[in-house]
């Protein structure tokens, strides 16, 4: 048990490898130059810095927008979904996914807020506050406004359970610090845990809470973001399926993306024996689901459209696979319904460089599939003098190419300064603490030595040998 | 009376001016039983401590079911009455606004905000009530009993009062392969090893 605290602790101790430097660096210049920079443009100079024009009123920011909300959902999946199913192979990967909703939120909040151009009042817009404007309150029947609730819970919700699950962990790294800054750091943020089971009492059964909170939650926030299209009457947008889709398609990317990030913290951080091969064949079988329902969302969408008989929903889905953005909508579909079956492949599942290629393309996929919901829905209105297209501005490149920077700079600062595997939970779900973790042999009582990390790793291999599937896979 | 009330509500020791008496146990399993057999003798717990939460290990405490899920209740339900209430005020009663002849107390309109304002007040209640029956605040300073308690060291402290008889939990802690026994004074701390990089 001492192994894993140990295995874990140390890649925050020790020195970091030279592959987190690389990564932490560029993405630290493209948070400052890219995003910092193209923000602070875009403040002084005005939305009209972006190729938005009358037509095309939503763009990349929205695109990006409803992209890094939608990463988010598999944290949060990850964490309570799979906790309440009591699905134990989440252990290990939770503490990370967690942390990325987080940052994807943060993320995702700051283009609404750019959005409006003059930050620095328009949040106080969306704020129900007595204010000097009569009052005039914010429009409580707009799904927008719902949507600066659904955002800020989530956000909120996120960083609590995130934190609430860290305190255990951040005692041991305080209780190992060496250094008075570590710990006084680590002291601070563990705010005195010291393991009594009078406190995990409490605890737990909080934890429980959260991942109750949590589950209604993050399928509302998907919701509520695809009622900002579907209230509205643009043909393309105005459908009933959106919640559903939306939050099918919010999973699929938050996996894609959960996928790209363990494949570099594992290899980053020295952590393969814990982001094993199983997890990441778990998340490969929840792509193809999700993939999949996307893709059904896709055909469920051209059939409706055409079987309402409803000129203008048929026009705009001919329009998206054969018009002018066509382009974007099979980049989508085969990001996002093709490849992904060829994970149907167990050989392929459990390869990490194919599972990396594989969740850069949902990534790409998922991406396109807002643009072509947001902008092939606006770019032919019901008018065709104002029919348009949408350029982007080298502006609206930055942000989005900047926002990835942000994102990963957060990572790779969390998975360098905080314990990045739920090792607390670890050694529960694992019986670490038992006489004989994975046995289910009996009358070996009298041995009491702690079997090493080796030797769990044999006992595991072996039990694989016995089944054909992996145990975590089922617990 | 209230003391008694507070101590069963915040889950803290009633007297903590007893001599303590620790057994320090490397396995799970142990602990478990260990603690289950000084139940059974009627020894007082002053606290068990494990490095992660073990399941059952409250209940053969005899602790009570933890009360946070009040807090999370009542607040919660207090966060559907101030999203209710507030937006039918703001939008039925101090400026109603025809917004496409929409009505002017539009409830289905108004489910999505107050599910959220339920789910962020409710969770942030919790969090604190957590904070609030742990004693846990930053800048306390832990009071370990073991410097790997955090780690993978379980100990079980009793406290030394006249339901307590030394020879009796001896016996039990070594037929549960305990590590290392000891008595202590009320204020006994363990400073943290510090680990190695």
């Amino acid at each position: 048990m001492h192994d894993i605290t140990h295995d874990v602790c140390s890649s925050i101790e020790g020195k970091p490898s030279s592959l987190w430097w690389y990564g932490f660096l560029v993405s630290a210049l493209a948070t400052a130059v890219l995003f910092g920079g193209e923000v602070g443009w875009l403040l002084y100079e005005g939305v009209g810095v972006w190729g938005l024009n009358k037509t095309v009123g939503w763009g990349f920011d929205i695109t990006n927008f409803v992209f890094w909300v939608g990463i988010g959902h598999a944290g949060t999946l990850i964490s309570a979904v799979l906790f309440l199913f009591r699905q134990k192979w989440r252990t290990s990967i939770n503490r990370s996914a967690e942390a990325m909703t987080l940052f994807a939120v943060v993320c995702a909040g700051s283009f609404p807020l750019i959005h409006m151009g003059r930050l620095w009042i328009g949040f106080l817009w969306v704020a129900p506050y007595p204010n000097l404007r009569g009052p005039l309150w914010v429009n409580i029947r707009s799904p927008l406004l719902w949507d600066v609730f659904a955002i800020s819970t989530y956000l909120t919700i996120s960083a609590v359970f995130w934190y609430i699950g860290l305190i255990p962990d951040v005692a041991t790294v305080r209780d190992r610090a060496k250094h008075w800054l570590r710990k006084l750091v680590y002291g601070t943020l563990s705010l005195g845990w010291n393991g009594s089971v009078r406190k995990w009492n409490h605890y737990e059964t909080a934890y429980m809470i959260f991942a109750g909170l949590a589950t209604p939650l993050v399928f509302s926030v998907h919701s509520i973001v695809s009622m900002d299209f579907a209230t509205s009457v643009i043909p393309g947008w105005h459908t009933t399926i959106f919640p559903p889709y939306f939050v099918a398609g919010a999973v699929f990317s938050g996996f894609g993306m959960v996928l790209t990030l363990l494949l570099i913290t594992r290899k980053t951080m020295r952590l393969e024996n814990y982001i094993t091969k199983d997890h990441l064949e778990n998340m490969g079988k929840v792509i193809i689901l999700t993939g999949s329902m996307v893709g059904l969302a896709y055909g469920t969408e051209f059939f409706i459209a055409w079987y309402s008989g409803s000129t203008y929903e048929t026009f705009a889905f001919i329009n998206r696979a054969t018009g002018p953005f066509a382009w974007s909508y099979w980049i989508m579909v085969s990001c996002n319904v093709i490849s992904p079956q060829t994970l149907w492949f167990k050989k392929l599942r459990r390869s990490p460089m194919f599972l990396f290629v594989m969740s850069i393309f949902v990534n790409i996929g998922m991406w396109f599939e807002r643009f072509v919901i947001i902008v092939t829905s606006l770019h032919r209105d019901y008018l065709p003098s104002s029919w348009s297209y949408y350029y982007p501005t080298w502006i609206e490149l930055g942000t989005l190419i900047g926002s990835f920077g942000l994102f990963f700079f957060l990572f790779f600062l969390f998975i360098r300064v905080l314990p990045a595997v739920a090792f607390g939970e670890v050694k529960g779900v694992m019986n670490m603490g038992k006489k004989h973790p994975f046995a289910q042999k009996d009358g070996g009582g009298d041995d009491a030595t702690e079997p090493t990390m080796e030797e769990i790793r044999q006992i595991a291999e072996q039990s694989k040998e016995h089944s054909p599937e992996p145990e975590v896979s089922h617990a | 009376m209230l003391e008694k009330l507070l101590s069963h509500l915040t889950g803290q020791a009633k007297d903590e001016r007893d001599n303590l008496f620790l057994g320090v146990f490397t396995h799970e399993d142990d602990t478990l039983e260990a603690t289950k057999a000084c139940r059974e003798a009627d020894f007082n717990f002053y606290d068990v401590f494990s490095p992660y939460a073990v399941h059952g290990l409250d209940r053969a405490m005899g602790l009570p079911f933890s009360k946070i899920t009040w807090v999370t209740f009542l607040c919660g339900a207090m966060g559907t009455m101030i999203a209710f209430f507030g937006m039918s005020y703001i939008a039925a009663w101090d400026w109603p606004l025809n917004i496409g002849g929409k009505a002017p107390f539009p409830f289905p309109a108004m489910i999505p905000i107050m599910f959220e304002l339920t789910v962020l007040i409710g969770g942030v209640c919790t969090m604190l009530g957590l904070f609030a029956l742990c004693r846990l605040f930053p800048g306390k300073k832990a009071r370990l009993f073991h410097p790997r308690i955090t780690d993978d060291r379980f100990v079980i402290a009793i406290e030394i009062d006249e339901d307590f008889d030394e020879a009796k939990c001896r016996e039990i802690f070594t037929k549960h392969n305990v590590e290392e026994m000891k008595e202590v004074d009320p204020d006994y701390e363990a400073s943290p090893e510090g680990g190695s990089a």
